[in-house]
């Protein structure tokens, strides 16, 4: 098995490995050292400086309000950053669980479980979170589960899928005949053998949610003021977007920044961590 | 001599919403305590399954019918196939263990020899991990591993065909079982390696008095390794004989074209022999022999009946109108 240091030794061999990995790297750094970063106070404001264009005193300039946009889109970074990690961890735990119950034991209990996915598929992703956010009331935390539920019929599929196939390898029938049983069979040969396609699926996810997530707070559903989010950034500034088009560009470019690096990110990892795709 | 299993009368059966198909039907034969037993046939034939149905490996939707699989365990003759989950699994690696075919892909890439030989212990002893580990390094010494302390911490893609066929054999045998099926275990490995595994077998069947079931369709294989063969053609016996009386004295003549069919060096003739046709399709099998349409030696009454499997001397059964009434026992 191919340890962690290994894994990143392989992806940064590759030019757009090492971009993603860099970018998703800046990004962790970025938020993790947000409170050491940011200039000032994600709530204060400046009123004497409202709307100005950026400078040496406010990097990426002020807002309405006269918050430093800079410390806002740092702490934006944070706030991303954490409802995609605990929604993609939601749905990849949700989605482990039922799609090793799925594709272990087939039959009927596959079948209900992987029907009831469908159904939550069948509804456009943002839909869902939408309504189900409306349902509980939009808060950050809300706001995570919501997306966590959303992604879980893909980690659903992609873990059935993996395990269907895992299943029928021959070291699986081998370790069944060993006098194994169903549960050891599961945890010690199974789950570490759909593990790679399962980190892929989880990093291409986390961008999907940041991704969600922004477009929530833009629709005012998601992060609510006056907690910093790129996307309810970009909703507060598009009064202003002729006069300071700087409150646009910086939470956008942002936005484009890090889904990129994850998505590269997640390209390269399934190229390391599938050799089979690898020809 | 004393069995050690015996399969009496089983049926499988593969059974779906709308697809059912008997694979192999009214299986039986004895096997003696520290025998080998053979059972060769063509790819389709049921040996397989009927190997797996033994320690109830058998998954949805293939399912034993009808019959009984008695096995001399520690608590005395048992029917494994009356035996809960978790009996069963007792048994399986401890006390009946199985080799695959394919040694590349029995073990799982993620996890070094060690862990995988100490898997087998773990379940079924209370041994600490040093002993475990002294346990799995004897065991590789044993089937003949050069350099086993490395090898232990080595992973399944490090190492050759015929090495993990040894990890596989070594990981079979260290619960010192009663029983060891081989389903195809040299099919996958050259010729020279072939060799070396069998006679390891050989070697180590007679060091800890195991019992072996050798699934082959190579009769070179038997020859080499078993005392008793049985000849399944179509998910029937159709001869069972010791090893000697199959090969010099031939009864069915599915047996004969599988002898004429094989080839030796210095055989001049410009083609290979093969028996004429097909076996019939599972689930469109014929009112009479089943070998009838390929046969040599038809008579009319092949087509009309089907022929029991009977003793036609000692120790010496065949399923073949050609022994006449003595082929009849009803």
């Amino acid at each position: 098995m191919k340890t962690i240091i290994g894994i990143i030794k392989e992806l940064i061999k590759d030019p757009m490995g090492k971009i993603g990995f860099i970018g998703v790297l800046v990004i962790i750094i970025l938020s993790v050292l947000a409170p050491i970063i940011a200039p000032y106070d994600v709530t204060e404001m400046f009123t004497q400086d409202k709307l100005t264009g950026p400078s040496s005193q406010y990097f990426f300039g002020t807002d309405n309000f006269g918050r430093d946009v800079f410390s806002r889109v740092i702490f934006g970074a944070k706030v991303s950053l954490r409802v995609g990690i605990i929604s993609v961890g939601i749905a990849a735990s949700f989605g482990l669980i039922f799609g090793v119950v799925a594709g272990y034991f087939e039959g009927k209990v596959d079948n209900i479980i992987m029907r009831f996915m469908d159904i939550l598929f069948a509804f456009p992703s943002i839909l869902l979170a939408l309504f189900i956010v409306s349902v509980l009331g939009p808060s950050i935390t809300n706001t995570m589960i919501a997306i966590g539920i959303v992604n879980t019929p893909v980690f659903t599929r992609t873990v059935r899928a993996s395990v269907i196939s895992v299943k029928s390898m021959e070291y699986i029938v081998s370790a069944t005949s060993i006098g194994l049983k169903p549960k050891n069979i599961i945890i010690r040969h199974i789950i570490p053998n759909i593990l790679a396609p399962f980190t892929v699926q989880a990093t291409l996810a986390l961008s999907g949610a940041i991704l969600t997530e922004a477009s929530m707070s833009f629709l005012g559903l998601g992060i609510q003021p006056p907690d910093p989010s790129w996307g309810s950034m970009l909703n507060e500034s598009r009064k202003y977007m002729e006069m300071a088009p700087w409150l646009v560009i910086f939470p956008a470019a942002f936005i484009i920044f890090t889904i990129l690096s994850f998505n590269i990110l997640g390209d390269s990892l399934r190229d390391v961590l599938d050799p089979k795709l690898k020809l | 001599m004393e069995n050690l299993l015996e399969v009496k009368n089983i049926s499988i059966d593969l059974k779906t919403k709308d697809n059912y198909m008997k694979l192999a039907d009214d299986i039986s034969f004895n096997i003696g305590k520290k025998q080998s037993f053979g059972i060769v046939g063509e790819s389709g034939c049921g040996k397989s399954i009927t190997a797996l149905s033994i320690i109830q490996l058998l998954s949805y939707p293939l399912k034993v019918s009808s019959g009984q699989i008695l096995f001399d365990s520690k608590k005395g003759m048992v029917d494994l196939l009356s035996l809960k989950n978790n009996e069963i699994r007792k048994i399986r690696g401890k006390e009946i263990s199985m080799i695959f075919q394919e040694p590349m892909t029995a073990l799982d890439p993620i996890f070094t020899i060690e862990q995988q030989i100490a898997e087998t212990l773990k379940f079924h002893t209370n041994l600490s991990k040093k002993d475990m580990r002294s346990m799995a390094l004897e065991m590789l010494k044993k089937v003949g591993i050069p350099r086993a302390e490395q090898i232990l911490n080595e992973y399944p893609h490090q190492l050759s065909g015929g090495m993990l066929q040894r990890i596989m054999i070594a990981i079979a045998l260290i619960c010192k079982p009663k029983l060891l099926i081989a389903d195809e275990p040299t099919t996958a490995l050259d010729v020279t390696i072939q060799a070396q595994i069998l006679d390891l077998m050989n070697e180590l069947k007679e060091y800890y008095d195991t019992s072996i079931i050798m699934i082959t369709h190579d009769l070179g294989v038997i020859a080499e390794t078993c005392e008793r063969v049985a000849v399944f053609y179509s998910g029937q016996v159709v001869e069972e004989a010791d090893v000697a009386a199959l090969f010099h004295n031939t009864a069915h003549p599915y047996t004969s074209g599988l002898l004429k069919a094989v080839t030796s060096i210095g055989d001049k003739s410009k083609e290979l022999y093969t028996i004429p046709g097909m076996v019939p399709a599972g689930g469109h099998m014929p009112k009479g022999c089943r070998f009838e349409e390929r046969c040599t030696k038809t008579m009319p009454i092949c087509k009309e009946k089907a022929p029991e499997l009977a003793e036609i001397e000692k120790g010496h059964k065949c399923r073949c109108w050609l022994y006449g009434e003595r082929g009849d026992n009803k």
